[in-house]
């Protein structure tokens, strides 16, 4: 049958197709529907885990029993995973492993712009990437086939424009793999170093076997289009080419992007006049190609910042495109902002009253370091913010445990946050750390977490009790605030900051968008009580807008969290008897 | 056919990614080639979005780039200003005139621009602006806008009426299907 699908959902369907049975995955975008879709099979087990690292090796206990596994995360939580993932390459699998990382150029919702092709290199694993949909279906089956055949695990790589991308794809039924039997294989599976030296030249020689491979995959494809202008590429770029010059240039598609095929370049470049490498970010393909001793030109047109489109393409090459009509108006910009009745905006504005310095996280509350708000001094990964505010105290000592704290999601707390508290607690840290707990994973679209209550299928699942977890890691100081309640929360941080010991505020309230959350009567201001203070305006509530300098409430966004009349001595705003929306 | 392109741009939480997934169903309904392409993640808190719908006999790239949009549908009056530069020399911007202030505007650090659609009109821009926000609400629900536009849009490509009905089924909730069906009718025959 031939349907519209997302890149993400496709990988999915061709997970169902391969017969894979289990997935254990941490969202991240742009690759968290992979494993939504995923968990829409019955026939495959499929799980949210606390943390990319945990995901990979419950897909590599998975394979090692003798099932096809999966695990999916974004590019920075391949980091996360690393430590695996350089190991696994030297064990290999049992059943076909497959992991799939999603590379955002552009940084439409990342905070860097990494390319994971240097992953496949450096741990010496074979990569293929898929151009659109239909691709993404046919190699996550063709990327099992690999994984079994050269006992490998095998690394499918997307990016924001294939994962959320619809094409056509034409699905198929789904290859039930009986499991391969399981023997205990020390000198396999247990990698200590005796076992490992004896390893290494298999992996060294699975890379061979693979370049060798590569040289005649219907994975790569030359496209012939005349000797004058030969391009490589692969991924969305291929598409942007294709786009540009249909069939009018010869075009090397890599679908097997590491190792890469020496010869069937060398060939491709013999049979061009100029020869272009076309891809986005790093010079990855480019740089083997010069290693190769080949006259090729990429990076010193192209740039290694951002998104490739087609008119970057065309004007990168001198062909004309249409720039595009002009406006004589200055477009104020439009930055995301926390919704309205979002819970940590209270806590938010509770930080900013008590001056303190907020080593942050990932997440919704990033958003936190914007604009009127601007409660934010750091971001750098997921869980840096506990360590980082106990290495801050550490180094300035009672000029940062008085003033600094951290904040961090009841998700990304219990990803890579919880190591931290336990640092604060062992090391006698007098650090003031502050988990937001909206009761889902907010930024990645409400998925499940351990503190939730719920699993991936939303039925009930084990729950987390966060105050009895920081008590065992041995926090004594652990309390509870409602971030609606305004004087609670610049009351609890006061206290917290002037105690004497490491302390944990959890401020519970559930995200705002949950849909177990009924929103109230949204508010209104009575314009005669209005004193045109603008108080109400350093919340930075979007429902809130001043108009011929009067506050006003858009009834279609308020959902009558009351924050604002905590900010406004008049008494300006009231409630209402709207129906709920 | 050579590849036609539809720009949906809005603000995030206007139902946009609903609007490109109707689309994308209708046009591959109609045997084209589609691709739909989205940008979700921090955008869909409040930021602007833009999704684009790609369709003819074979389509390559999943992005409309600047001077290739044949439509761009506007769910705001200043994404719709933002988004200029993508529509093609004769292409058509179909916007709802509704005003969202982004955050800037709100604390004051910007001003929201008068005269936006003769702006546009000046810089020889093809434009239908229309408050679809008041069509939404007469149709039930104010968060109808969505449909309210595509219904804006069908009037301008020649699709039979039963395509748009049977996408507008495979799309929208069967409790909401009543109201989406009006909102969709009072969007195309509205002035």
């Amino acid at each position: 049958m031939k349907v519209l699908m997302l890149g993400n959902e496709a990988v999915a369907r061709g997970l169902f197709e391969a017969g894979a049975s289990v997935v254990s995955s941490y969202p991240g975008t742009p690759s968290t529907e992979m494993t939504e879709f995923v968990s829409q099979y019955d026939e495959i087990y499929s799980e949210w885990a606390p943390n990319e690292k945990v995901a990979m090796e419950v897909a590599f206990g998975a394979s090692f029993g003798g099932k096809r596994s999966f695990c999916a995360m974004k590019h920075v939580g391949l980091n996360v995973a690393a430590d695996p993932l350089f190991t696994i390459s030297y064990t290999g699998v049992n059943a076909g492993m497959v992991i799939g990382v999603a590379d955002d150029p552009g940084m439409h919702s990342s905070q860097n712009e990494q390319d994971s092709r240097h992953y496949a290199r450096a741990a010496k694993l074979p990569m293929l990437e898929p151009s659109n949909s239909d691709e993404c279906l046919e190699m996550t089956k063709a990327a099992f086939e690999l994984s079994e055949r050269f006992d490998t695990p095998v690394l499918l790589r997307l990016c924001t424009r294939v994962s959320h991308s619809q094409s056509v794809v034409e699905t198929g039924p789904r290859t039930e793999k009986p499991a391969v039997p399981y023997q205990k294989n020390g000198a396999k599976y247990i990698m200590m170093p005796g076992n490992a030296k004896r390893r290494h030249p298999v992996v060294e020689q699975r890379l061979l076997s693979l370049a060798a491979f590569a040289e005649t995959s219907d994975l790569n494809r030359v496209e012939k289009g005349g000797r004058k202008l030969g391009i490589i590429t692969s991924g969305t770029a291929y598409q942007y080419v294709k786009e540009v010059f249909g069939d009018t240039v010869s075009i090397l598609k890599l679908g097997l992007v590491w190792p890469l095929p020496t010869k069937l370049i060398c060939d491709f470049a013999a049979s061009v006049d100029r020869l272009f490498v076309v891809e986005e970010l790093d010079s990855f393909i480019e740089a083997h190609c010069r290693a190769l001793g080949l006259t090729v030109s990429g990076k010193d047109i192209f740039p290694v910042v951002g998104e490739f489109s087609q008119n970057l393409i065309r004007e990168k090459l001198g062909i004309p495109a249409t720039p595009g009509r002009t406006l004589d108006a200055d477009i104020p910009m439009r930055p995301p902002v926390m919704c309205a009745g979002c819970p940590h905006r209270g806590l938010f504005y509770a930080l900013v009253r008590n001056k303190a310095a907020v080593i942050g996280d990932i997440g919704c509350y990033t958003l936190g370091a914007m604009p009127p708000l601007a409660a934010m001094d750091s971001t750098i990964c997921m869980g840096a913010s506990i360590s980082g505010l106990h290495g801050f105290n550490k180094a300035l000592g009672e000029a940062g445990e008085k003033r600094a704290v951290a904040v961090i999601g009841d998700s990304t707390f219990m990803h890579s946050g919880v190591t931290g508290l336990i640092d604060i607690a062992y090391n006698g840290s007098n650090s003031t750390v502050i988990i937001l707990d909206n009761s889902i994973t907010g930024m990645t679209g409400h998925q499940q977490n351990p503190t939730t209550g719920f699993n991936i299928k939303g039925d009930p699942a084990g729950k987390i009790d966060l105050e009895a977890l920081c008590r065992a890691v041995g926090i004594r100081r652990v309390r509870v605030v409602d971030p609606y309640d305004l004087q609670q929360c610049i009351d609890a941080v006061k206290e917290e900051l002037e105690a004497p010991e490491p302390s944990v505020i959890i401020s519970r309230r559930p995200c705002a968008l949950l849909k177990s959350v009924k929103p109230k009567p949204p508010l209104k201001v009575d314009p005669d009580k209005c004193k045109s203070c603008q108080s109400c305006m350093n919340i930075g509530c979007p429902a809130i807008s001043f108009n011929a300098g009067k506050a006003t409430v858009d009834a279609t966004l308020c959902v009558g969290c009351g924050v604002c009349t905590q900010l406004c001595a008049f008494g300006a705003f009231e409630t209402t008897e709207e129906a709920t929306k | 056919m050579e590849t036609k392109n539809i720009m949906i741009v809005g603000v995030g939480g206007q139902g946009s990614l609903l609007a490109s997934k109707l689309l994308g169903r209708l046009l591959l309904n109609a045997g084209y080639d589609v691709k739909v392409s989205e940008v979700h993640g921090m955008s869909q808190r409040g930021g602007s979005v833009v999704t684009y719908v790609r369709y003819g006999d074979k389509v390559a790239s999943p992005v409309i780039d600047t001077g290739e949009a044949d439509y761009i549908v506007s769910f705001e009056l200043l994404e719709a200003a933002r988004w200029l530069s993508y529509l093609k020399p004769d292409g058509k911007i179909i916007t709802n005139t509704q005003q969202i202030d982004p955050m800037p505007v709100i604390t004051g650090a910007a001003a929201y621009p008068d005269n936006l659609v003769s702006a546009m009109k000046a810089a020889g821009a093809d434009i239908d602006a229309f408050d679809a926000l008041t069509l939404a609400k007469a149709a039930g629900s104010s968060k109808a806008v969505n449909i309210v536009l595509m219904g804006r849009l069908s009037k301008y490509f020649a699709l039979p009426e039963d395509a748009w009905d049977k996408a507008i089924a495979e799309s929208v909730p069967q409790k909401f299907l009543e109201l989406n069906k009006k909102a969709f009718a009072l969007g195309k025959s509205a002035e």
